[in-house]
């Protein structure tokens, strides 16, 4: 027997004893790291505005995360980078055109009443990142609803105020929609680079889609929600977007304008807010679509993302228990 | 070819090249085994020598005395020196019989029967139940049982595990290669014991060499079939493999009987082999100590009772980077906090790791709902609402979960990116309800 083994101590836990290298944290980087190329853009055509505006944000959720815990003696979670992820998705909503304060107050908003308030991570109802914008479009409706004017030249600082594509299509039609954009095949690839008016990390669909392939390539998010979002709304576009007759709506033009792309693959997908079983999260999906199109072509607003989310937000706990994943050798669900 | 797929899984690094080309080397004889009453699922045996007796290798030292229970013989020759209470790897304390090894190696009644193949099926049975043999993949539940199931459950299919899905472990592996035809006699006792017209031997892929091998020795015998599993954890869990080999799956809380599936490990099959041919108990079994911090990774025949420090130290010792050391494999292997116990009928491996941040997490954090557990778990239940419930105290709701069908296989809490202790949580909970 080998005596220097006698004395030594070993670790006891249950099993397993391995664990693959996935992390909270990792993940929320990644998916920060996912919205960099959006942001990019956003910086490219908005100017330094959008660059302050998307800092400020992020600044002031971690920052606002940072004093909540000290002031509460809570342990310190900012390193898990939810805080900044949430942060930086607010901005990338924002117009570029905000007064500084704007940022601050729906940084404030999302991270201590929407997530800290709730429990902190984990146990928030709603979309930290996407009440914080509504509480703003809410409080200050005319300082949200001014777009500017992508120019990207970056140091002029003249800008030029202009309507959303959705907003032209909204109030004066899908000619006019082509009248601002010179003919179709401009108008898609102006709405594919992103040289068009919205919110900071929204308008470059391009981007948007090169970060959610890292995100597919990462299995950080599958197809369930994202998809399911774009086909319910696409079909939803297709059959009712036609100002004339029925079937003769322009799916992607709907699918590429306003919020949808930032909001399917970033926003939807968020694992907290969202169901969490396969079925589950098709019915989000197609919900968030579904009322999207709602608002987008009967309600008050052009654009219906984020409200279309939040309300799905409501929604989740109770999807997730009508959604249960089938017992191995039965025909039970989980639960009697 | 395989008739079915389970949902779920995982595919953690397999590791198993630290001992796979190591062939199987016989550990020297230690001077003292341990060898504890109870190795098995049931009532404990009963010790039938007494301090200071004598006894041969392969003499009965602890007699079954009720049907879920297995005899007990000694695997050296020598001289009892003490009974009585000794650790076993799980932490729990078993009455053991401390025999002081004469280094003799004198056999006790040992006789070949070339003839075997024409014994009655209750003759094999009893071959069986005299032998001691338990299920050798980890379970340890006595093996003549699962051989004679009630008559109301016919039996058309008898499935050798050979999955071993375990990373790290080799020892089923090395049997198929090295013991190839003795596995399939093996089986073939175990279908006339049980009158099934299919035996299936179930390999995952990662060890493409031992199905080639396995169906050379097969040959045309068209009744055995040996197919190629996907390679995925848990492929060798009773459940998932009858789903695999055969499309069947066994209803909650069911057994295989329910569709007529008996599975059984290779390891096993050797031994029921060695029983019906010679008589031979089951006293010593194959073992892979392995791990990034075993000095000479080996898969070794090591005599029951053998203690662990014994069997590690036959491969070099440990290297001082030690964190933890495990009886068994790594996700579902039992960790030791020493070792000084004893290698029973059921040890299939000796695993020692350095400390690693991905073995080791003394904090986790909130659930962050990512489903990546429900996704994995292959029983399809959710894991991550049974560690909340369980963590917060509501137990009875868990229940209404199906707490009671977890396996523990920890795929779950191997996803879990919050580094939640699921399996644990899920223990702690069904060890304060009743089922």
């Amino acid at each position: 027997m080998d005596t220097n083994n006698k004395d030594r101590q070993f670790l006891v836990s249950v099993s397993p004893h391995i664990r693959s290298e996935e992390t909270t944290s990792r993940i929320m980087w990644s998916v920060s790291a996912a919205l960099l190329p959006a942001a990019a853009m956003g910086a490219y055509f908005f100017g330094p505005k959008a660059v302050i505006t998307i800092c400020l944000s992020i600044i002031t959720a971690v920052l606002t995360e940072f004093i909540y815990q000290k002031g509460m003696k809570k342990k310190n979670t900012i390193g898990d980078g939810s805080a900044f992820l949430t942060g930086l998705l607010l901005g990338l909503n924002l117009p570029a055109t905000v007064p500084f304060y704007i940022p601050v107050v729906g940084a404030v908003v999302a991270i201590l009443i929407t997530k800290l308030i709730f429990g902190g991570l984990g146990y928030n109802i709603f979309n930290p990142a996407l009440v914080g914008r509504a509480f703003l479009l809410m409080s200050f409706p005319k300082l949200m609803t001014i777009w500017m004017q992508p120019t990207a030249a970056f140091v002029k600082m003249d800008a030029v105020t202009t309507a959303t594509p959705l907003g032209i299509l909204k109030e004066e039609g899908m000619q006019k929609l082509l009248e601002v954009f010179g003919d179709s095949f401009n108008l898609y690839m102006q709405m594919l680079s992103g040289n068009r008016a919205g919110s900071i990390g929204e308008t470059s669909a391009i981007a948007l889609l090169a970060g959610a392939g890292f995100l597919f390539y990462k299995r950080y998010i599958s197809w369930h929600i994202p998809f399911s979002f774009l086909g319910s709304a696409a079909l939803m576009a297709w059959i009712f977007g036609g100002k004339t007759a029925l079937f003769s709506g322009d799916p992607l033009l709907h699918i590429m304008s306003g919020g949808m792309l930032l909001g399917s693959f970033f926003m939807a997908t968020d694992y907290v807010t969202s169901p969490a079983v396969k079925k589950g999260q098709i019915l989000f999906g197609a919900g968030c679509g579904l009322l999207t199109m709602l608002i987008r072509l009967k309600g008050g607003y052009p654009e219906g993302v984020m409200f279309a989310i939040l309300i799905m937000n409501c929604l989740t706990p109770m999807i997730d228990r009508g959604f249960r994943t089938k017992v191995f050798g039965s025909d039970r669900r989980t639960a009697r | 070819m395989t008739l079915g797929i389970f949902r779920g899984g995982i595919h953690p690094p397999d590791k198993k090249e630290f001992s796979k080309d190591r062939a199987i080397s016989v550990c020297s004889a230690p001077a003292r085994v341990v060898i504890p009453l109870s190795q098995h699922i049931g009532t404990s045996s009963k010790a039938v020598v007494k301090i200071g007796q004598p006894v041969k290798k392969g003499e009965l030292i602890g007699a079954a005395e009720s049907f879920v229970s297995a005899s007990v013989h000694s695997s050296v020759s020598g001289i009892v020196s003490a009974i009585g209470e000794f650790p076993l790897a799980s932490g729990r304390m078993a009455l053991s019989v401390v025999i002081e090894n004469d280094m003799q190696e004198e056999w006790a009644g040992l006789q070949d029967n070339p003839d075997y193949e024409k014994l009655s099926v209750e003759e094999l049975r009893e071959k069986v139940k005299q032998a001691g043999i338990v299920g050798m993949g980890g379970a340890a539940f006595p093996a003549h049982i699962k051989l004679s199931p009630p008559k109301e459950k016919p039996i058309d299919a008898v499935v050798l595990n050979g999955a071993e899905c375990e990373p790290y472990l080799t020892a089923d592996y090395r049997i198929m290669i090295e013991r190839t035809s003795d596995v399939i006699a093996g089986l073939k006792v175990m279908m006339k014991m049980l009158g099934a017209v299919r035996g299936y031997i179930g390999i995952e892929n990662n060890k493409p060499d031992a199905v080639d091998i396995m169906r050379n020795a097969v040959g045309s015998d068209n009744s055995i079939a040996v197919l190629a599993l996907e390679v995925k954890y848990p492929q060798g869990a009773e459940k998932m493999l009858i789903k695999s080999v055969t499309g069947r799956e066994v209803p909650p809380r069911g057994l295989p009987m329910d569709v007529g599936v008996v599975v059984h490990n290779v390891g096993t099959a050797v031994a029921v082999y060695e029983a019906a041919r010679y008589g031979k108990p089951l006293i010593e079994r194959v073992v892979t100590v392995t791990g990034e911090s075993i000095k000479e990774p080996k898969n070794l025949l090591v005599k029951v009772g053998t203690l662990i420090s014994d069997v590690i130290e036959e491969c070099g010792g440990l290297a001082s980077d030690t964190a933890k050391v495990i009886s068994g494999g790594p996700m579902m292997g039992c960790a030791l906090s020493g070792l000084d116990v004893p290698v029973t009928k059921g040890t299939s491996g000796v695993l020692a790791i350095p400390e690693q941040p991905i073995i080791h997490y003394e904090h986790f954090g909130p659930c962050i709902r990512c489903g990546r557990c429900i996704d994995v778990c292959p029983m399809g239940l959710m894991p991550s609402m049974l560690s909340i419930m369980s963590k917060k105290g509501l137990y009875e709701e868990a229940k209404e979960y199906n707490l009671f069908d977890c396996f523990e296989c920890g795929s779950c809490t191997y996803v879990c990116p919050a580094k939640r202790p699921i399996v644990q949580l899920i223990r702690l909970a069904k060890s304060l309800v009743k089922p």
